[in-house]
């Protein structure tokens, strides 16, 4: 967690973590293991209340950030969300919240955003990988395959890149009916964190479903990928922290010849290293997420050196966390392998660490050369 | 006087833009150049700060600061990076000795001693590791006997970074031998050319003569040279060395523009693009990985100490989770010289006789790897630093010591 928080920021963290150990124990993630939603709906919608999904939405909009840096905010939410390895379509909501407010015209806004607001309806996020258009005059057809979207199959409405012919990327809302999308669930690690693929089979785009316009795309586009990056990592902090955490109990609690496992040198240096981890993670998401907020020339550069960082390092932290507690830590009982399922997920979705360090590549060394 | 009195930090950085850009040399990338021509031009960089109003930012007014907060030198800080600086001044003299004065000097130690630093006219290094062991700080055995007004010093200290070009030190020595091995140890003011103390450089694996060893015989200190009180030397060398970890970690606030801390060694992005396009390796994916790691590392490590030493001035975190710090930049440090060794391929070892441009950044790269393990022992080794972490920021059950509580002429040694 960011080290100076406001009072307020700090209330938000503290109020949602109450509610996520009241409302949703990991007794009730597991619970949801064979859920098709994957979320409790009532918990979503008081979530709602609390501001998981306006952070991002202007106030003209019905949102607001409780400190002027809605990230900052947000990546608080998404750092208990971690620590408990919650549920909830909390990334892709947000995303498209933002970019709706930012972008999309009257009638997605008065139709749309209220419900996300409100937690009544959710909302996909197809990420920058654009399928085809097909542009004629005022008639734009999507074709193409999203192979892994976050929340498909439970959302209402969904985020889809697309290019043309000429190269002109755009970004449109459609609703999860719409004729020729077809969308099928995935199975994966997270016991409740449910991908689908996107099937587009000529799938028309009436221009009131656009989300910016052809200037603006690529840009909106960026800064989806940072958010998404932002949100990520958060929530990975959140949850190796919390790892961290009960490993460190568990040794002091645990004896082996007679004393502590955490009095062995051994133990301990690792887990000095991995106090280290935890700790870089917090600062690069922090940095990051500052950036992101602010809009500033770094903003691009540290969301992707954080998702290579704590992509890198988290699983290995929460591995090593399974060995230190030796067998019982490789059993379905404990809980250490729902944090192992999300950090592993998170590692490789909206970009594995070595995209990321692509794109960091491409900013140090131009794309081309 | 409080801080609201004080200049507003964007007013001073503004002051500051401007007087150095009228006034300070380019940046010459001279960061390791330790040569005695190298250092006297320092000396005197050190002394245009001075003679400007802008040495000792964080320094008490009373003794030649500036009495400006931490934010005033994170200001400074960011303005200076393109003008050349006495950055070997910053460790140890400012960022470590000069730090540790302000916080246990006498009155008269402080008046006399911490005005002459940042005018630089002293250099300080520090006297704590002896050939027996640096890692059991507490078990130093150079002895200091009490006759009178001075204490009788005898014994060696070693790897002492830079002492024949200093003068003066602080010096940890035993008093008391009948008690437990922390309650029998002073610190002392040692100027080292003094009479008694025989300084001799040591080769380092690089070649430079910058470690040495020091002998003293009989070398006699006035008792008015103890820092902080007699037989309390521990309470001293523990905050000495919160401050090396800090100023090590690249976390002080005594020090102004780059040190050791920021990047060094591990080739700057820069180097590692020249590298890689004079390679032809500008397009390889594995390459480009390594460039983009060894970025994402310097980032890390800048955000790192940025958290840590924001947490450590509001109470955050405890004072001990400087050494997070100093356990980064030394493993990190390790990785970073890794990645270029690797990218910089078979120049990195043996380079034509006149290299220049990348050949020159790859030989560059190769010998920083011959050093690479010294940061990693100097200011406390990795395993300290882990030891430390564990204990006081973890709270982990400390080691088991087999001279806890035993009187220290009692405790054992090896024969190493
Ligand atoms: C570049 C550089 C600059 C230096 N500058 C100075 C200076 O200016 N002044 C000064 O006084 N000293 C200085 N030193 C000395 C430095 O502080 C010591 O080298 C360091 O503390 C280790 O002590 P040692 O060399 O005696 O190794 P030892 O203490 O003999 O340690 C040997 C190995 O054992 C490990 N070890 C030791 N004890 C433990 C333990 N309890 N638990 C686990 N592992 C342990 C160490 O980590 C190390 O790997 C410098 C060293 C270097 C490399």
């Amino acid at each position: 967690m960011d080290l100076e928080l406001s009072e307020d920021q700090a209330l938000l963290a503290a109020t949602t973590r109450r509610f996520l150990d009241a409302e949703s124990p990991t007794t009730a993630v597991r619970a949801l293991e064979h859920d098709p939603r994957g979320f409790d709906p009532t918990v979503w919608r008081k979530g709602a209340e609390l501001g998981w999904t306006s952070l991002l939405v202007a106030e003209a909009d019905g949102g607001g950030s409780v400190s002027g840096r809605g990230v900052c905010d947000l990546a608080l939410v998404a750092e208990e969300f971690g620590r408990s390895v919650a549920p909830g379509p909390l990334l892709p909501v947000n995303v498209v919240a933002e970019a709706i407010s930012r972008s999309a015209g009257e009638r997605l806004r008065a139709e749309v955003l209220p419900g996300l607001l409100d937690g009544t309806a959710i909302a996909a996020w197809a990420g920058p990988m654009p399928v085809t258009a097909d542009v004629d005059g005022d008639r734009t057809v999507l074709t193409g395959r999203i192979p892994i979207v976050e929340a498909a199959a439970q959302a209402d409405h969904v985020l889809v890149t697309f290019v043309d012919r000429d190269g002109t990327t755009g970004q449109a809302l459609l609703p999860t009916t719409t004729d020729g999308m077809t969308i099928t669930p995935l199975g994966g690690l997270d016991l409740v964190r449910r991908f689908a693929s996107i099937d587009l089979d000529g799938v028309a785009v009436a221009p009131d479903q656009r989300v910016g316009d052809d200037a603006s795309a690529d840009d909106a586009i960026e800064r989806q990928v940072q958010v998404a990056a932002v949100l990520q990592c958060a929530e990975v902090a959140g949850a190796i922290d919390q790892v961290f955490t009960m490993t460190v109990e568990y040794l002091g609690d645990r004896y082996s010849m007679g004393r502590p496992l955490a009095s062995y040198q051994a133990l301990k240096h690792r887990l000095a290293e991995h106090k280290l981890t935890v700790e870089t993670c917090h600062a690069i998401t922090t940095a990051a997420a500052r950036a992101v907020a602010d809009r500033t020339d770094e903003a691009a550069d540290l969301a992707s050196v954080a998702q290579t960082w704590l992509g890198t390092h988290a699983t290995e932290l929460v591995q090593d966390c399974i060995q230190l507690h030796g067998g019982i830590g490789v059993t379905w009982e404990h809980d250490l392998h729902l944090y192992l399922r999300r950090v592993t997920v998170d590692r490789a979705t909206h970009g594995t660490p070595e995209d990321h360090a692509d794109r960091i590549a491409d900013l140090l060394l131009g794309a081309a050369s | 006087m409080s801080t609201d009195d004080l200049e507003p930090v964007e007013d001073f950085r503004e002051r500051a833009r401007v007087w150095l850009a009228a006034n300070m040399p380019p940046n010459i990338d001279a960061y390791f150049d330790r040569t005695d021509e190298r250092r006297t031009v320092e000396d005197q960089l050190q002394r245009r700060l001075w003679d400007g109003g802008f040495a000792g930012i964080c320094f008490p007014a009373d003794y030649g600061g500036l009495g400006l907060t931490p934010a005033h030198q994170v200001a400074f800080n960011g303005e200076v990076v393109p003008y050349d600086m006495p950055y070997s001044l910053n460790v140890p003299t400012l960022g470590i000795l000069a730090a540790t004065l302000v916080d246990f000097g006498s009155h008269e130690q402080k008046a006399r001693h911490l005005p002459a630093i940042l005018r630089g006219e002293e250099r300080w290094v520090q006297f704590l590791s002896e050939p027996s062991g640096g890692s059991d700080l507490a078990g130093v055995r150079t002895r200091a006997d009490r006759d009178g007004d001075v204490f009788i010093l005898n014994g060696s200290k070693i790897w002492s970074s830079g002492a024949y070009a200093a003068q003066f030190s602080m010096c940890l020595a035993r008093t008391n031998w009948d008690v437990p091995k922390h309650r029998g140890l002073t610190m002392f003011l040692l100027p080292i050319h003094h009479p008694g103390v025989t300084v001799e450089q040591i080769r380092q694996v690089d070649g430079s003569m910058e470690f040495c060893q020091e002998f003293f015989d009989d070398v006699e200190i006035p008792v008015e040279n103890v820092i902080g009180e007699v037989d309390d030397g521990w309470t001293v060398a523990t905050r000495l060395l919160v401050h090396e970890r800090m100023a090590v970690g690249g976390g002080s606030q005594y020090t102004s523009g780059r040190s050791v801390g920021h990047g060094g060694g591990g080739g700057d992005d820069n180097d590692l693009i020249d590298l890689l396009r004079a390679r032809g390796l500008a397009g390889d994916t594995d390459a480009r990985r390594l460039l983009a790691e060894s970025h994402a590392r310097r980032l890390v490590a800048r955000h790192l100490v940025e958290r840590v030493t924001g947490g450590l001035r509001s109470g955050a975190l405890p004072a001990p989770a400087g050494s997070l710090m100093k356990l980064f930049t030394a493993t990190n440090q390790a990785r970073r010289v890794e990645i270029a060794l690797t990218l910089a391929g078979p120049e990195a070892v043996v380079w034509p006789a006149d290299a220049e441009g990348a050949t020159e950044i790859a030989a560059g790269i190769g010998r920083a790897t011959l050093g690479r393990q010294g940061i990693a022992l100097g200011g406390g080794s990795n395993e300290i630093q882990r030891n430390i972490i564990s204990e006081r920021v973890l709270g982990l059950p400390r080691e088991a010591a087999a001279d806890r509580d035993v009187p220290y002429k009692d405790v054992r040694h090896g024969s190493r």
